[in-house]
This record gives C-alpha cells, structure tokens and sequence, in this order.
C-alpha cells in the first residue's frame, strides 16, 4: 500500500494534463515502512524539456536524474519509493513494455489522460517473479490530517 | 579486489536487507556474478534470459556508465564502488498488449513466449495477424522472428514523398517498419502521377503526406505513420533526425541534400541516398561511423544551374521506383543487420542502357564534416553554401518582365509583338502560345539574325528560367532590340490566359 496526500495525486494529475500529448514522469520520494507501506513524502516532477524525443524515446527517467533524484532525496532522509508516468490516451494500466522495466517494491503510478484531461490513476506493483503488475492500494490522505 | 557493490533499495530483500555488499572481482561484470551467485533471487531482475542485463539496468563504477567504459569487462580496482540504477521506461507508447496483467491464463503464456523469443528484450512482439502478415520473411533465418521484430522496432523518416519516396515508403511500410516518419510540405501535382506512384489522381491537389499516409496505412495498417508538413531546414533538422534510427533522402535539390548529410553526420545516424536524373540513378549509404559522407563524395556543390532539376530535365518514371527500392533494401538491410550494406560503394545505374556499375567510396580524412578534425559542427545555411541566394537577385534589376495576362491584353490590342519560345521542340509539341517562333535555348546565339531587333520580343520557356538564360545570353553578344521575359513562362500562360493549353 501507498499513502499519498490528495495534493501530491493532484500535482500528477496536473503535470499528465500539463505535458500532453506527451507523457510525464517523475519520482515519488519518501519512506519504506517496516509493515510494507510506503509513504510518500514529496513528488519530483522530471522536467520534459525534451518532449519531443521522449515521445519517442521509451525512456523517460535517465539513471543520471534517478541518481539526481535520489541524492536529493538522501540529503531529506528520504528514499526513492516509486515512480509515476502518464499515458496519453491510453488506460491507467502497465504495458508489456513496462513489465520488463520494472523492479519489484517500487510503485509505479500511472496516470491516464484523455484528450488532456486526467481521467484515471491507479497504483501498481510488479509481482516479485516479475510475471505481472498487481494494482496496489492507495490512500489518500489530506494535508489536513496532520502527519507524523 | 575487494569491491563494493551498493544494493538500490527495492532489491535489498533479495540481498538479506544489505545496502551494500562487498565481492572480489577484477572486473564490473564479475563483480555482478559474485552478487547475484550468492544472491541468486537479484539475478532476474538485473540479468535477462540470455544472461545480459536487462537493459533499463544502468552499472556505474565510480560514477561512470560501463557502457561508455569496456561494458562487463570495465576493470575494477580496490575501493571501488559499484552503483545499479534503473532507467525508468514509459510504456503507452509502445503498449503491446495488457494480457500480461493480472495473472490470467494467458499472461503467463504471453510472458514465457516473449522470454523465448526475445534476443533482445527490447523487441516488440508479434500479433497473430502480423505473424501471418509476414510470414514469407519470418520463413527465411535471415530475417525470421527476430528480425521481423527488428523492423517492427525500427524507426526511419524518409526526406520527400516523391519519386524516391514513393516505392520506398511502401516497401518499408510493406515490411512492417514500426514507424515511418514522412517529411514533406509539397501538394501533389498532376505532372507527379507519371512516377510518384503512392499519390493517385483523387489526390491532385492534396499535400503529398496525407495522400502518402492514406496509401501507407492502406498497404499496412501496423506501422506507425509520422507526418511532418514542413520544409527540412537547419533549425529542425536535428530535432527531428534525433527521434529515428535511419534517415532516408529522397530529396532532388542541392541544399537539401547537404544539410541531411550533415545533420546525419552530426546525429551519427546512416543516410541512406538516392539521386535520380533522365534516366541515371545513384545509390549508396553514407554513414559516417562506418565509411565515407557525401560531402566526402562531393566536398562542393556544382554551381547553381549546371546540373539542371528533375522538372527542367525529365526523369524516366520507372527509375525512381528502382533507385528507390534499392534505397528500400538497404534500409531494410540496416535494420536487420544484415553483411555487406552499401557503405564504401556508390551504385551508378544506367536505366537507359541498362548498366550498373560501382564506384569504391573512401572516407576522405580532411572531410570538413566528417573527417579528422571537422570545420563544420554545427547545420549551416545551405541555400547560401549552395550559392542560391545571390544569383536570382543579381539577374533580375536588369530584365523586363511581363505577365502572361499582360502579354494577352497587349496582343488583342493589336501591339506588334514577336514571341520566341526557347524550349525544347518536344516540348513545344505539347503546346504553344499562338504565333510563336521556336528556337531552343542551345540555338539562341546562333539564330540570333532570326530575331526582328526592331520589334519588341517576349522570350519564354516552360517556367521563366530558360528564357531569362536566352536573354541574358542574347544581351551579352550585342542584341540590341527590347526583350522582355515572359514571368511563369507557358505554364503561366495555361494558368492565367489558355487553360486549353496543357501543362506539364
């Protein structure tokens, strides 16, 4: 399970509508829980500043700016606990391609936006044999609720 | 040597919960094998299959990508820190299928199928449809379901939709290449259809790329089609050359052909060239990480004018269609990774005589573009390096020019007015300007003496360019009655005066 404030699900939602057609990315840092959940402390949008190569380009996170990422998130005491991309006129779902991408544990958020608008967003996890995506749960919480 | 091996955090539970884990190895790849011999459940999701990593997995040695080092074998020494970092893929582009979810029967088939098929991981899959599709390549182990799955994952942007364009585009479209990006901003003309065979007469007057599209996705309805309306031009050249793996001219002009070379040579990506005149074709494949560039060829453009275009001299109507199919093979070829691709070799086709011949390309070291120490880095203005933005201006102050409805009103009021047409005699008999006197353009100077240079004289070819030659011509060995140039020459006149007057 991830937990999530409705703020950070809004700024994805937000960054999918923003980057269509083209399809966003960014990190979601935080902490692994001993009991398995994830909580997720602040998202980190990856600038598209080449949106036209990364249409096509499969890759939308370069192991340089995960390791950018995960510094910054190293120097908040914080992990890298999943990532979130969007799928331009496509299903919330993991693709085939997307499962042989994968690691386990990470959570991978993937929003669905339809003609620019943010219609859907689930959560999922890779199974550990890597044989499929399971939808993760995910709870959303407000800011309101003060968090520990 | 005793090496550090740090764990990214979602795999640590299969590494008994350690960040880091130190190996002895000499090298990055053997310090992998330690981990993962010790660590056995980390394998699957570092290595695939056919035990190479997978390959959104990045190794870093001290921060430098191995695959910019030696790979596995980049030597590792004491104290040496090893980092595994995951590049993170976006899948709704190429979204294959989603049976592969939720665990139903046939997720598990689909996955174990990929698994055994795949050389590379990277490689899209077949549909049934496709597999039916295709299966007089997949029947052939040149080809077979790898290399068919190759072309499904290539990408290749053909420069034109023309002549050369057309039987390449649908030979590849044929093929199954995923994704063909098409370049062009011309409309189809009626003088096209006679080569230009993926246009039909329903698409006079539509943009070549939308008729192209249509006739693409009709012969295959799995490849991707990309439409660019543009001009290729230095400022987008390497935006869009960077998004293909192969670059396709097809191009008939000058500036044009070198700022592909160029941008091909700046992008590192083959260009795959074809060149057609009357009935003479070339073909080969600069590719300058492997041999020569044009520029290698032809350092230098002819001047302006002396090597006249496909419009002004003709092109037999077949020939594209073979010089484009060999451009097509080659392409195809590339893809597959096929022996003996056509770099290092220029192809010289005589259509008329029908003769090949083939000319052995050496890499030229001095090369401004792709040689050893390059004067061009960036795309230039090639319009200019091809001497085309002077030369209209320099001609024109001095010529008189009229209209064609100009010349039909001074006509019906009776002025007195000679009309010399200086195109070719088979031309003529296509059609005329009524009481017009032929005298083609390499006979001008000679027959001067039948020119009245007491009367005012109207020069004109098919478009206005041979004529102004004629006049200037005419000016500089001493004529001395007024000549004017017909703008737009008789296709002008068709347009504007005589629709009845066929154009061509």
């Amino acid at each position: 399970m991830i937990e999530l404030t409705e703020e950070q699900l809004a700024g994805m939602r937000q960054h999918g509508e923003r980057d269509y057609p083209f399809e966003c990315c960014g990190l979601m840092l935080g902490r692994f829980e001993s009991d398995g959940r994830k909580i997720v402390a602040e998202t980190y949008p990856i600038s598209n500043a080449r949106e036209e190569e990364a249409k096509r380009n499969r890759f939308l996170i370069r192991p340089e700016e995960l390791m950018r990422g995960e510094k910054y998130a190293r120097e908040k005491g914080l992990d890298v606990v999943g990532f979130y991309h969007s799928h331009p006129d496509e299903r919330a779902v993991p693709s085939k391609y997307d499962l042989d991408h994968a690691w386990p544990t990470y959570s991978y958020i993937v929003v669905s936006v339809e003609k620019g608008g943010a219609v859907d967003l689930r959560s999922w996890e890779m199974e550990p044999d890597r044989s499929r995506f399971n939808q993760e749960e995910f709870c959303a919480v407000s800011v309101s609720e003060a968090r520990p | 040597m005793p090496v550090t091996i740090a764990i990214p955090t979602p795999l640590r539970q299969f590494a008994a919960g350690q960040s880091e884990i130190q190996v002895e190895a000499r090298t990055a790849g053997e310090a992998l094998d330690q981990l993962t011999s010790t660590h056995a459940e980390l394998r699957r999701h570092l290595f695939n299959d056919q035990n190479t990593l997978r390959n959104f997995v990045n190794v870093y040695v001290n921060d430098e990508d191995i695959r910019h080092t030696d790979g596995p074998n980049t030597p590792v020494k004491e104290g040496d820190m090893i980092l595994i970092v995951p590049s993170i893929a976006g899948g709704a582009v190429a979204q294959v299928d989603n049976l592969s979810l939720n665990g139903n029967a046939s997720s598990s088939e689909q996955v174990a199928q990929a698994d055994s098929l795949s050389k590379n991981e990277l490689l899209p899959m077949l549909s049934n449809e496709e597999v039916a599709r295709y299966s007089r390549h997949l029947i052939m182990p040149e080809v077979g379901m790898t290399g068919q799955r190759k072309l499904k994952a290539a990408s290749v942007l053909m420069i034109g939709t023309g002549g050369l364009g057309a039987p390449l585009g649908m030979y590849l479209a044929a093929a199954g290449v995923g994704r063909l990006g098409l370049v062009d901003f011309d409309v189809v003309d009626a003088s096209n259809l006679q080569r230009q065979i993926i246009h039909g007469t329903k698409d006079v007057g539509r943009p070549k790329i939308a008729s192209a599209r249509d006739r693409l996705e009709d012969i295959n309805p799995h490849v991707e089609i990309e439409t660019h309306e543009t001009r290729l031009t230095s400022e987008n050249a390497l935006r869009l050359f960077v998004n293909y793996d192969i670059i396709v001219d097809g191009t008939d002009n000058f500036p044009t052909r070198y700022l592909v070379n160029d941008a091909c040579v700046l992008t590192g990506k083959p260009n795959v060239y074809g060149s057609i005149f009357r009935f003479e074709g070339q073909a080969s494949v600069f590719w300058a990480e492997r041999g020569p560039c044009y520029r290698c060829l032809y350092p230098e453009p002819p001047p302006p004018g002396l090597v006249p275009s496909c419009a002004e001299g003709g092109v037999l109507g077949v020939l594209p269609g073979i010089i484009g199919a060999i451009q097509a093979n080659e392409t195809i070829k590339i893809i597959l990774g096929a022996p003996d691709i056509m770099v290092n070799r220029l192809l010289l086709f005589d259509a008329w005589r029908m003769r090949f011949r083939e000319l052995k390309l050496r890499k030229n070291p001095d090369c401004p573009v792709c040689g050893d120490s390059p004067t061009i880095t960036e795309l230039i203005d090639y319009e200019e390096f091809c001497g085309m933005t002077q030369q209209p201006e320099a001609a024109q102050p001095t010529m008189e020019e009229i209209t064609a409805t100009e010349l039909k009103q001074r006509l019906d009021n009776g002025d007195d007015i000679q009309i010399i047409d200086v195109r070719e005699p088979h031309e003529y008999e296509i059609g005329q300007i009524p009481n017009s006197k032929l005298i083609p353009l390499g006979q001008v100077l000679n027959r001067m003496n039948e020119i009245d240079p007491e009367r005012e004289t109207v020069v004109h070819c098919k478009m206005g360019g041979r004529s102004a030659k004629a006049i200037e011509a005419l000016q500089r060995s001493g004529f001395t009655g007024k000549l004017i140039n017909l703008t737009g020459g008789i296709t002008a006149w068709s347009n504007e005066v005589d629709p009845s007057v066929p154009k061509y």
